[in-house]
């Protein structure tokens, strides 16, 4: 709409004014005043479906990025952080809305009027709009050098304001190791470098974006100078009207316009191309544990597990295997411990078994069938894992536990926390079960949470319970009673505790002594200690002095 | 800027407190720039005078050098040429200072961030560490990032454009005026119109903006709880829950944030149009006076066509500075906002340090007379300043001593409550305690993290607060709870301890601390590439690389907190034999839930509510059968 009104402004000034038609004047200036009411509702419109548009695009990026992360493996999740993973789904996507919306508006805007301004001009004057043929290119081929240019700088400018960010963040959070160690000028001198690189490659990136804009003008103002002294002398000899020359010239304006716009458009993409290569990343990273391959109505018989020379790596790597011949038997129903020091590899053998992670070689048996037969949430809430990192949610306690089964009754949550020790506990508080647990259980003890843990596990009443490192925070009495109430009343389940603590495993119908990815011995608590160095010695630290 | 830190939302309307005092104090970073800012000015003026004069100049040329000449043959050009020569060169002249005064605020603007930002930093790290328990890392962040990101672009952009446009603006007005008054006051009406439309629409747009933060607030928090968490999600099977919870949440967010910004979006449209009714209003009213004129002769409302072109001309650039100059002055005040907000942190107090007493390298002969050398030796001595101006020196022997102290973080909740502690040079000093005991809060007195009143603790004999921070920290090796790594290698993480350690010290300090087994173990071995958040190295691993830090440091008390929490028992008596005998006859403060960490100390203090409820080795302890022996029995449980 808006490219018709110097088409009728011409007619005004040509026929209008040149022939005093007043009436006309009027007719005329009406149909651009309605004209330009059109544009204006139009305009509108299109800015709320550009916004609509965009900010559901935005919504469905979330949506799927969501979806994805909570199907990734946790082999996944190791791969990309989940502070990272966060950032993508905040920052990125917040980026990507503002570029799609202005991208959106743009991009159809920008040529249709391009086109019809061209369309409007070639009629007015075919031969006056042999500049565009001049300008157009001109512009056209710059446009393609700055981005062509600009493109590489502004993703080297990016990569360096994330270097910027990054010795930020580790120096907040690392703010009590810095000045432990005093080493308050050495990352001075670190940030001055990152600063400077930044500051290098920001101007080297701006400098050529700046260019574009006097360059655009200065193709502009050339056409209205080349307009003037063609079309003045075309009006001299009687070719064309004063008034087609002024539309022509605001036609220029607005041609020149749309492809200014083209060129915004360029340096937005390049500026949101790396949230987008970043959330890209995420929806196109493949999942590599899922249901292919299971038998639908396959359900888990028993809590027997069976490894079978099995080998897993976190990097996927036969030679850097975490965990390598794992072979061993569990009946349903019995206790196990794992013990072994740090880096042997107690949890990353267990999360094979819920199927966490998959072996790379070997097979792990559960229930008589292959774990990679199991339809996964089948699998997994049969075999309840209490995480050596555990995490409570914002909610109230019952919420929480209601996690391991939503349709739990009152009794049944109150039998699984007696079990796991933390009835008492809650019920000193004033809320009770109803007690804010606030963010991340912030308002429980370090045992409290393990317990609350424990008790969450419990409810999903699985075939195998797998307790990582879960007791670690709960003392030694407590403990025993938690194994006391396991013994009386999960006779019937498999359990597999993993500690530090002899004193927490000592009563397993068998432990298994992990060293380096290998299992180095396995039996009862009184044959370990006969014929098992690392037992012995594991036993003889912890027991020293007590006497 | 996409990679922002986490912490405040962006795009929320900020008002500056005290915008004069700010702008003046930002100014104050152009002093050296003086020069330029005058070009930039200059330029300014120039392009936009180029700008609004090469229009007039349609005026002239339709008018006198078009328009008599019509359907005349054999016309002399000559003038006609001069003319488009001499626009041409005003635009030329317009296009190049545009450039000039761009390139000039570019290289202003990131001069003045470079600046600002080292200074940022070098500031925050004299920061006291209360400032940093005080504020939220995404929020000093975010001063760094969003602030400082607003800034530049008001650098850059806002103000040149500004600028620009106020001179448009006036220029463009005064120019209209010139060629016809009546028309002017067509423009008036318009304005008016216009700055009622901003207005009405600014104010909605600033509502919905709310409601939008407030839906993206509730978003990402789910969002950080639910992907932080994700590993329990697996776990429980939990996925399908959140999924449905979060389209929900998700779903109000679109709503709130299409609305937000349908009315943000909406403006340049209607401001766009606005005007295109003006044009047609001041095509029909000029066309009108035009037309009279050309029957009345002259007068006050006489418009000749050209005039009436050029007016027509700059109708058109006159919406377009306005529409800007609304947006600009948004963004300036949310630029002050964010200044405001990083003076606040350079405003923020440091720490006090009027210690004179310094730490440095020594021989000590066996009569205990200390000399002063420069290269490291194993024996320290301090270097003490009288008032008199005379020099004494004593050895660092290691003796630390507690007298009544009595501590809070926040004037309130007594964390420590009349403690008095004497640490023997030599001793292994244990605190065992429930979380909140305040264990943590003594190791961070006696490096002053924190400050106490003058003369509560002594180092040595010396009032601490007497002896230089830096000084202060460099005796004391100190391996904190949260194991902090480093972007970089091993190696570089593990010299951090001591940055001009060699090779071959940083892999004699992982022995002692037995990491070099599972560091060469690694692909990488000791050039193994570390992140932040160590997402490669388990947490016992990591603990192991802290204490090899601290051990490079070869410190002359040691101060492990928690340092072995996460490590299994028995490599725990392994790196604690490789510690005693690097700390041999140094003193070692030791922090420990675990009760076999500490159990080989020559003291150990049970802490309960900040007050010392029992003191003595294990074996007196045990005998008296107090707290620390029930909570060695397991009978009570730490949290």
């Amino acid at each position: 709409m808006e490219t018709t009104i110097p088409m009728i402004m011409a007619k005004l000034v040509d026929v209008g004014i040149q022939n005093s038609d007043i009436g006309y004047v009027f007719r005329m200036g009406g149909l651009m005043v309605v004209m330009a009411m059109l544009s204006l509702l139009f305009g509108a419109g299109a800015a709320r479906t550009a916004s609509v548009a965009a900010t559901g695009f935005a919504a469905s990026i979330r949506q799927a990025m969501f979806y994805k992360i909570q199907d990734f493996s946790f082999s996944n999740i190791d791969k990309f952080s989940t502070s990272s993973l966060v950032t993508r789904m905040t920052t990125d996507v917040t980026n990507i809305q503002n570029s799609t919306m202005m991208v959106l508006r743009m991009c159809v805007r920008a040529p249709l009027m391009f086109i019809m301004a061209l369309i409007m001009s070639v009629s007015i004057n075919a031969k006056l709009s042999v500049v565009f043929m001049f300008a157009i290119p001109v512009i056209g081929v710059m446009l393609f050098f700055v981005s062509k240019f600009a493109m590489p700088k502004f993703r080297l400018m990016l990569r360096k304001i994330d270097d910027l960010n990054r010795v930020i963040q580790e120096n907040l959070s690392g703010v009590r190791v810095v000045k432990a160690f005093v080493r308050e000028k050495h990352e001075n001198e670190t940030f001055k470098n990152t600063t400077h690189d930044v500051w290098d490659a920001q101007l080297s990136a701006e400098k050529l974006i700046i260019v574009n804009m006097p360059i655009m003008q200065l193709v502009i103002y050339a056409c209205i100078v080349a307009i003037l002294w063609f079309g003045g002398n075309m009006i001299i000899v009687g070719d064309m009207q004063t008034g087609q020359l002024t539309s022509f010239i605001t036609y220029v304006t607005q041609i020149l316009m749309s492809l200014m716009m083209v060129s915004m458009v360029f340096i937005m993409l390049v500026n949101s191309k790396a949230s987008g290569d970043r959330i890209v990343e995420v929806l196109t990273e493949e999942i590599d544990i899922t249901d292919d391959g299971a038998n639908e109505n396959l359900k888990l018989e028993d809590g027997s597990v069976k490894f079978e020379d099995a080998a897993f790596s976190y990097h996927n790597d036969i030679m850097n295997c975490a965990v390598r011949h794992i072979n061993l038997d569990i009946k349903s129903g019995e206790t196990v411990g794992i013990i072994g020091g740090t880096g042997s590899a107690k949890t990353s053998l267990v999360q094979l078994i819920p199927r966490l992670y998959d072996v790379i070689q070997g097979r792990v048996i559960v229930g008589g069938h292959d774990v990679r037969e199991y339809k996964l949430d089948h699998l997994r809430s049969e075999v309840s894992m209490v995480l050596q990192k555990n995490v409570l949610f914002s909610g109230t306690i019952i919420d929480n536990l209601r996690w391991g089964d939503e349709n739990a009754t009152e009794e049944e949550i109150i039998e699984a926390c007696k079990d796991a020790q933390a009835h008492d506990f809650i019920m000193s508080f004033p809320d009770g079960y109803n007690t804010n647990l606030g963010q991340g259980g912030v308002n429980v003890s370090g045992g409290q949470k393990q317990r609350l843990c424990i008790a969450r596990a419990l409810l999903g009443k699985p075939k195998i319970i797998i307790l990582d490192d879960s007791t670690s925070a709960v003392d030694t009495a407590t403990d025993a009673s938690i194994r006391d109430a396991f013994a009386k009343k999960l006779a019937d389940t498999t359990t597999i505790i993993i500690a530090q603590r002899v004193s927490s495993i000592e009563h397993a119908d068998k432990i298994v002594v992990m060293d380096n990815g290998r299992i180095n011995g396995a039996g009862t608590h009184e044959e370990l200690l006969k014929i098992n160095d690392i037992y012995r010695e594991v036993y003889e630290s912890q027991q020293k002095g007590a006497e | 800027m996409p990679p922002m830190g986490p912490g405040r939302k962006q795009g929320m309307m900020k008002k500056p407190k005290d915008t004069k005092k700010t702008a003046a104090r930002l100014f104050s970073y152009f002093k050296q720039y003086k020069l330029r800012l005058l070009l930039v000015v200059i330029c300014v003026i120039f392009s936009s005078g180029a700008n609004v004069y090469g229009t007039y100049l349609l005026k002239p040329i339709i008018d006198d050098y078009i328009v008599p000449f019509i359907g005349q043959e054999h016309v002399n050009l000559a003038p006609f040429i001069m003319q488009i020569l001499i626009m041409l060169g005003i635009y030329i002249i317009g296009a190049v200072s545009t450039w000039l005064y761009n390139r000039i605020m570019v290289g202003i603007s990131c001069g003045t961030l470079y600046t600002i930002r080292n200074q940022m930093f070098e500031h925050m790290q004299k920061l006291p560490i209360k400032y940093f328990d005080t504020h939220a890392n995404g929020d000093i962040m975010s001063r760094y990032t969003n602030d400082a990101d607003s800034l530049r672009q008001m650098l850059s952009q806002s103000i040149p454009q500004l600028i620009s446009s106020a001179i448009t603006v006036v220029s463009v007005f005064v120019m209209m005026i010139v060629i016809s008054p009546i028309l002017t006051l067509l423009v008036i009406a318009m304005l008016i119109v216009m700055l009622v439309v901003i207005k009405f629409i600014g104010k909605r747009s600033a509502m919905y903006f709310r409601k939008q933060q407030n839906a993206l607030g509730a978003v990402n928090g789910y969002t950080e709880e639910m992907v932080e968490g994700v590993k329990v999600v697996k776990v429980f099977c939990y996925e399908d829950k959140s999924k449905q919870k979060f389209s929900q949440i998700n779903g109000a967010l679109a709503g709130a944030a299409s609305n937000a910004n349908t009315f943000a979006s909406i403006l340049m449209p209607i401001m766009g149009n606005l005007s295109n009714i003006h044009y047609a209003a001041t095509a029909i009213v000029g066309a009108y006076l035009t037309i009279i004129s050309g029957n009345t002769n002259g007068g006050l409302f006489a418009l000749s066509i050209g005039a009436l072109i050029a007016f027509l001309q700059y109708t058109r650039s006159f919406s377009h500075p306005i529409t800007q100059v609304s947006q600009q002055v948004n963004s300036i005040l949310n630029a002050m906002a964010g200044a405001e907000r990083i003076f606040e942190l350079l405003d923020e107090n440091i720490e006090t340090d009027d210690g004179k007493t310094t730490l440095i390298n020594a021989v000590i002969d066996d009569d205990g007379t200390v000399h002063e050398v420069a290269h490291r030796t194993g024996q320290w001595a301090w270097r003490q300043v009288h008032k008199n101006g005379s020099v004494s020196y004593s050895p660092l022997r290691g003796e630390v001593d507690f007298e009544n102290v009595t501590f809070s973080y926040d004037g309130k909740k007594t964390v420590l409550n009349d403690i008095s502690l004497y640490a023997e040079p030599g001793q292994k000093i244990a605190f065992v305690g429930s979380t909140g005991a305040g264990k943590t809060t003594i190791t961070n007195l006696i490096n002053r993290f924190y400050d106490v009143p003058d003369g509560k603790i002594k180092y040595d004999g010396i009032n601490i607060n007497k002896i230089k921070k830096d000084d202060l920290r460099r005796s004391l090796g100190i391996v904190l709870q949260d194991t902090h790594l480093f972007t970089g290698t091993v190696m570089d993480n593990i010299r951090f301890g001591k940055l001009d350690a060699t090779d071959e010290e940083v892999i004699n300090a992982a022995k002692i601390a037995n990491a070099h087994w599972f560091i060469s173990h690694l692909p990488d071995g000791y050039n193994t590439w570390l992140t932040a958040d160590g997402a490669n190295l388990s947490q016992g691993q990591r603990q192991l690389i802290a204490i090899a830090r601290a051990a490079v440091a070869d410190p002359p008390v040691l101060i492990l907190d928690e340092a072995t929490s996460s490590i299994d028992t028995r490599t725990e008596s392994l790196i604690e034999k490789g510690m005693d005998g690097l700390m041999k006859g140094r003193t070692t403060f030791v922090i420990a839930h675990r009760l076999s960490t500490v159990r080989n100390a020559d003291a150990i203090m049970v802490l309960e509510n900040g007050e010392i409820i029992e003191r003595g080795s294990h074996n007196d302890l045990i005998d008296k059968k107090g707290r620390y022996y029930q909570l060695y029995t397991g009978a009570f449980e730490l949290s």
